[in-house]
């Protein structure tokens, strides 16, 4: 390589260095080595686990720790399971204008904002709000009921953030699945739930990897959905996160629980990838 | 599976209205007089967009002077990230298709971990690498740099961390499909590289760069995850509406909510015009 070619190159790559290195690996850095320091002065840190101890001994901590994974878990399951039927029918079913409208008004929701879809929700199921209202309407009802606050609007909230990026993958997967071979499944005698079993689920494992690992690190990572939908009941990881940085200023303590839920998102997304056999770019690409 | 059940269609439309319910609520609750965003219906009225506050003792949103600071700072961050996110991710997509150097497959690996990494931690671990070094900065320079404290500044730099890899893989997918042939034809007939670049590579590139730049100005624009934790004195909108939402809706929010959903809609359909042109 000529010096005048080296020297373009590496200009060209300066913005590049700086994204990833100013933006996200000294940063990450940062909030690592700050994880491990501990505060025995003010203004005076030194090296230890004590941050990282304070999550397992506080009790709500780690459970607000555990609930924000088992929500998601149970998030990504609802979301798969309600969105695949869409999927399916957008994917095998629907022709032609009806198919790409159908598309089209998955994903008009989703161009909104995720709080003015909070606030729909929040109309829709508080106390004075449009459910509650409806219900007395037609006597199901004899006072206002209180739909928001509870762990049910908060996986309904997320869920509802999450289907688009189920349906899509999904679709995209069960789009190349050849009618041929479901009308074999049919021919050699299966049932329907025997060829959706045997055939169509199978193949549509790319997309439901790829979708259910978007709408899990999605989830973990939401903090508006759980803390206006749940309340005071919320009780979302990332809220704690937001506190120790932000009210209570304890960064290291913050930064502690940065990496805990940095280390859990990963080890999902890497264990879905494990499981599937598939690569980190194959499956964005998918979404 | 060619015939769907009665059940499945019945189960489809449900499905649609469970998603537009929401938007649909916050549309017409915009316009009702009352001051609170819940049923009964009291009647039709535009206070809640440019009332001026005679009425329900809060103006109407397009008259408030909190409500046009907080859409001004919300550009104020969306417009520099746009334009940040088409120029570099023009010059990594360049990078990503046609350079060669060692560490490609490395370097093309990291860009997408912006995308699996949590917009809160995002956010909280610019916010600490950024105060470590104003803080250093001071101690060396005896100046404080304002641009490293929480802010607008340390906002467009936390958005641009994870929009630049989306920008990036829009305008890297373009040039993917660039027919080099094209290139070579105007160097034979004598153009000179930024000729070439002009007239040939950055006019069929132009489609992904406004996609791109739409797509970059929109996630700006509603990030809330990231902005929340790098928020200064001057909060963007996400972060307004956020705060007032905590604090009990007025049928205001639904009107700014609108106001938005109309203006994402106008861009999204520039968007799919755009891009029309891609297939």
């Amino acid at each position: 390589m000529k010096p005048a070619q080296r020297l373009t190159l590496f200009l060209l790559m300066a913005p590049a260095i700086l994204w990833l290195g100013l933006l996200i690996i000294l940063p990450h850095v940062e909030i690592l080595i700050l994880s491990f320091s501990e505060r025995v002065a003010p203004r005076v840190y030194q090296f230890g686990l004590g941050n990282y101890l304070e999550f397992f001994t506080e009790p709500l901590y780690w459970r607000t720790f555990a609930r924000t994974a088992i929500m998601s878990i149970l998030v990504t399951a609802c979301t798969l399971v309600l969105a695949f039927p869409i999927a399916l029918y957008i994917a095998r079913v629907a022709q032609g204008r009806l198919k790409a409208m159908l598309l089209l008004m998955c994903l008009l929701p989703f161009w909104v904002s995720e709080l003015v879809r909070t606030l729909g929700w929040m109309i829709l199921l508080r106390e004075t709000g449009v459910v509650s209202y409806v219900l007395q309407s037609i006597g199901l009802a004899s006072q206002p009921v209180e739909l928001l606050y509870n762990d049910g609007a908060v996986i309904l909230g997320l869920v509802y953030g999450g289907l688009l990026f189920m349906i899509v993958p999904l679709a995209n997967a069960l789009e190349s699945l050849e009618p041929s071979v479901v009308e074999a499944g049919f021919d050699l005698g299966g049932s329907r739930w025997t060829v959706l079993r045997r055939i169509v689920i199978p193949h549509a494992m790319p997309g439901i990897v790829a979708g259910s690992i978007i709408v899990f690190m999605l989830t973990v990572g939401n903090f508006a959905t759980p803390v206006l939908l749940g309340g005071k009941n919320g009780l979302w990881f990332t809220e704690q996160i937001y506190a120790q940085f932000i009210t209570r200023f304890n960064w290291p303590q913050g930064a502690a629980f940065g990496m805990l839920l940095l280390m859990l998102s990963s080890i999902i997304v890497w264990a879905g990838l494990r499981l599937s056999g598939q690569s980190l770019g194959t499956t964005l690409r998918q979404a | 599976m060619s015939r769907p059940s009665l059940l499945w269609k019945f189960y489809i439309a449900a499905f649609y209205i469970f998603l537009f319910a929401p938007l649909l609520v916050v549309a017409v609750f915009a316009f009702n007089a009352s001051p609170f965003p819940s049923p009964p219906w009291k009647g039709f009225t535009l206070e809640w967009f440019i009332g001026t506050g005679s009425v329900f003792g809060k103006p109407g949103v397009l008259m408030d002077p909190i409500w046009l600071t907080t859409i001004l700072n919300s550009l104020k961050v969306a417009v520099p990230v746009a334009v940040l996110a088409v120029v570099i991710g023009t010059v990594n997509a360049w990078l990503l298709e046609r350079a060669e150097f060692p560490g490609k497959t490395l370097f093309a690996m990291m860009m997408l971990w912006p995308l699996v990494i949590p917009g809160v931690i995002l956010g909280i671990s610019i916010l600490a690498f950024f105060s470590r070094l104003a803080n250093g900065l001071e101690d060396f320079l005896q100046t404080d740099i304002d641009g490293l404290r929480p802010g607008l500044m340390l906002i467009v730099l936390g958005q641009l961390s994870f929009i630049l890899t989306i920008a990036t893989l829009i305008i890297a997918a373009r040039l993917r499909k660039f027919d080099r042939s094209l290139e070579e034809a105007a160097f034979d007939l004598g153009a000179s590289r930024t000729r070439v670049l002009r007239t040939v590579t950055l006019p069929f590139l132009s489609p992904a760069l406004v996609g791109a730049g739409l797509v970059a100005l929109l996630m700006s624009f509603e990030n809330f995850n990231t902005t929340l934790m790098l928020v200064g004195s001057d909060p963007p909108l996400p972060i307004t509406m956020y705060g007032q939402m905590r604090e009990g809706a007025t049928p205001a929010i639904n009107a700014i909510s609108l106001l938005v959903m109309v203006a994402v809609g106008g861009l999204a359909s520039l968007f799919a015009l755009t891009s029309k042109g891609d297939r």
